[in-house]
């Protein structure tokens, strides 16, 4: 932890939907939104105690593309799925995957990220041993499922989070 | 000439009326209860970008609002039914 | 109907965002039907969750800002509001269909 935080999310992140919300970017509407995220802040200081600082953000970006791509990717194969067009039936079922990120809120865009992708549901995480359970709609290839989680979601994810 | 927007805009809700169709007929067949509530998630979110095309369609700012309060309040919703089935009471003492 | 102040360079590419979400938001939509298990049926739809509520509202961005002659971006909160949102339900159902699943 000796690394310098880069930017605390929750403020930047309330600015920019203040901004976003009012659809202008005039000194007042700033000032208004600074105000907000002051009160937020004081407020959700005792709610929620652990505050994220993501660091190497540089690596969100192609974290980013390759989530985007994924999602595009089986979207197309769970439409397939759907329409019926692959003639073999989708073979169905829970599989584990032991992780090595610790972090809640690493863990917590991983659950997005894997729930977010069509054909996969996170379905239960054991807090002790670290294992993950998921749910997923075309069950071909454990390893290359393993391989996908870890390398391209759970890698990047430990360094900015971690 | 640039008639391929209200084409499109067309293709569009009449895609979103068939998806809702759809949600509403395993609303009201599903087996299960959380069947029935993954159908209503379906739904509002199919409501919700209807809501939107129709804010290209009329070009009026208004319906974004709409839009987001459909996504906010369908959100809850879903939340504390699944949250329901999942503990038989929304607001744990 | 004012489709036609909007300029061609943002109607072609909002037309076929559009028709892309609306097809993806159907074939998730039928999925529900056509699957014959909750444990199936839950993945159908995110299709419509994810990609076919991002072209939709890639299309509205891009229509409201050529009407607007500015960049518009508010479509934007709902993109990332749905896609924080719509993993908690699903995640939350499927622990419920787990629980009331009889073992």
């Amino acid at each position: 932890m000796k690394r310098k935080p880069l930017l605390p999310l929750l403020p930047v992140a309330l600015l920019a939907m203040w901004l976003l919300l009012n659809d202008s970017f005039s000194a007042g509407q700033v000032v208004l939104g600074l105000l907000l995220v002051a009160l937020v802040i004081f407020a959700a200081a005792s709610l929620r105690p652990v505050p994220a600082w993501p660091r190497r953000l540089h690596r969100a970006i192609g974290l980013i593309g390759n989530v985007t791509l994924d999602i595009i990717r089986s979207n197309l194969a769970v439409g397939s799925i759907i329409l019926g067009t692959s003639r073999r039936q989708p073979k169905i079922g829970f599989m584990k995957i032991p992780l090595d990120m610790r972090d809640p809120h690493g863990l917590a865009m991983l659950t997005i990220i894997v729930t977010a992708t069509p054909g996969t549901v996170w379905s239960g995480h054991d807090v002790e041993s670290n294992v993950l359970t998921l749910h997923v709609l075309d069950l071909q290839d454990e390893a290359v499922w393993v391989r996908t989680i870890k390398q391209r979601y759970e890698r990047p994810l430990m360094e900015i989070f971690e | 000439m640039n008639a391929i927007l209200p084409w499109a805009i067309d293709f569009a809700l009449l895609c979103f009326s068939l998806a809702m169709i759809c949600a509403v007929l395993r609303l009201l067949r599903g087996p299960t209860a959380q069947d029935r509530v993954l159908a209503l998630d379906t739904l509002y979110v199919n409501g919700m970008l209807t809501v939107l095309v129709l804010g290209i369609r009329l070009g009026s700012p208004v319906y974004f609002d709409i839009a987001l309060l459909i996504a906010m309040f369908g959100f809850v919703g879903s939340a504390a039914m699944s949250k329901f089935l999942l503990r038989g009471e929304v607001i744990e003492p | 109907m004012n489709g036609m102040e909007v300029p061609l360079w943002a109607a072609l590419p909002a037309a076929l965002l559009l028709v892309c979400g609306a097809l993806l938001s159907l074939i998730g939509s039928l999925g529900l039907l056509r699957l014959d298990e909750f444990y199936a049926r839950i993945h159908a739809p995110t299709m419509g969750n994810t990609l076919g509520a991002g072209c939709v509202l890639l299309a509205s961005i891009l229509v409201s800002s050529a009407l607007a002659q500015r960049p518009v971006f508010h479509e934007v909160l709902i993109t990332v509001f749905i896609l924080l949102t719509s993993p908690v339900t699903a995640i939350l159902l499927m622990r419920a269909a787990i629980f009331r699943t009889p073992k």
